[in-house]
């Protein structure tokens, strides 16, 4: 599934979408980057509620196929400008972390 | 055998909202050259944590890339408190980063352990109240 068809999903908003056709391989939940620096995989969709500019970096670094920021968290425009530089898919989710991971579990598997 | 390609980076240890501008931009470069992906992955996760570390308790540093025909070098280096136990540094999360930090989602205690989880070697000199030189290597083949 890419992160363009994803945002079919009711919930998921697309913030910044530069690379709508890759492709999600799994998903990681969590906010402590290095930690996610050192469990998420490649392709990873990453639901986290942590909003700054490191995000974007360690999204980048650990080539997740997109961010998606969980209830209903938001980028700053500033961010938003900087994700779009990077090429990195930011997606909010009206819900939790958990009620996010359910969604995305009903479409992936 | 040719001359390693030579990147140089200095870490600047007051903007923490900057750190990280090293990894993406040698993120960059190793791409141009063609490495794979996952190459890549770790080479620049594994500085990207040796430059928030920098950062955060060291008032910055220079990191060094050189890139060789069998294995990609990085050295780190930094005129900080030094590191007094290694062996409880290395584990993971333990951490002495401050309040401040951790509310930006570091300070996990996981940066060292995942320099060595993306690295095939990891060495680390250090003198307290002097400073810290990690070198770490990433094999091509």
């Amino acid at each position: 599934m890419t992160v363009h068809e994803l945002l079919q999903l009711p919930d998921l908003t697309a913030l910044c979408l530069e690379d709508g056709e890759r492709e999600i391989d799994g998903v990681y939940i969590g906010d402590l980057l290095s930690w996610v620096m050192g469990r998420a995989q490649s392709g990873n969709a990453w639901i986290t509620i942590m909003s700054n500019i490191n995000v974007l970096a360690v999204a980048s670094l650990a080539d997740v196929s997109c961010v998606i920021l969980a209830e209903g968290v938001t980028l700053s425009e500033e961010l938003l400008t900087a994700a779009k530089e990077k090429g990195i898919n930011v997606l909010s989710s009206s819900k939790p972390a958990y009620e996010t991971a359910r969604l995305l579990f009903g479409s992936l598997s | 055998m040719s001359e390693p390609l030579i990147f140089h980076f200095d870490v600047d240890g007051d903007n923490f909202t900057s750190a990280g501008q090293a990894s993406v931009t040698i993120k960059k470069d190793l791409r141009r050259l063609g490495l794979s992906s996952e190459i890549i992955r770790r080479v620049s996760i594994a500085m990207y944590e040796g430059e928030i570390n920098m950062v955060i308790h060291a008032g910055g540093g220079v990191a060094d890339v050189r890139v060789f025909e069998e294995y990609i070098e990085i050295v780190l280096t930094d005129r900080g408190p030094g590191i007094s136990n290694i062996d409880q540094a290395m584990q993971e999360g333990f951490s002495t980063a401050p309040d401040a930090i951790r509310s930006l989602g570091f300070g996990a205690g996981m940066g060292l352990p995942n320099m060595k989880r993306y690295t095939d070697d990891m060495k680390i000199e250090t003198v307290v109240g002097e400073g810290t030189t990690i070198t770490m290597r990433v094999n091509l083949t």
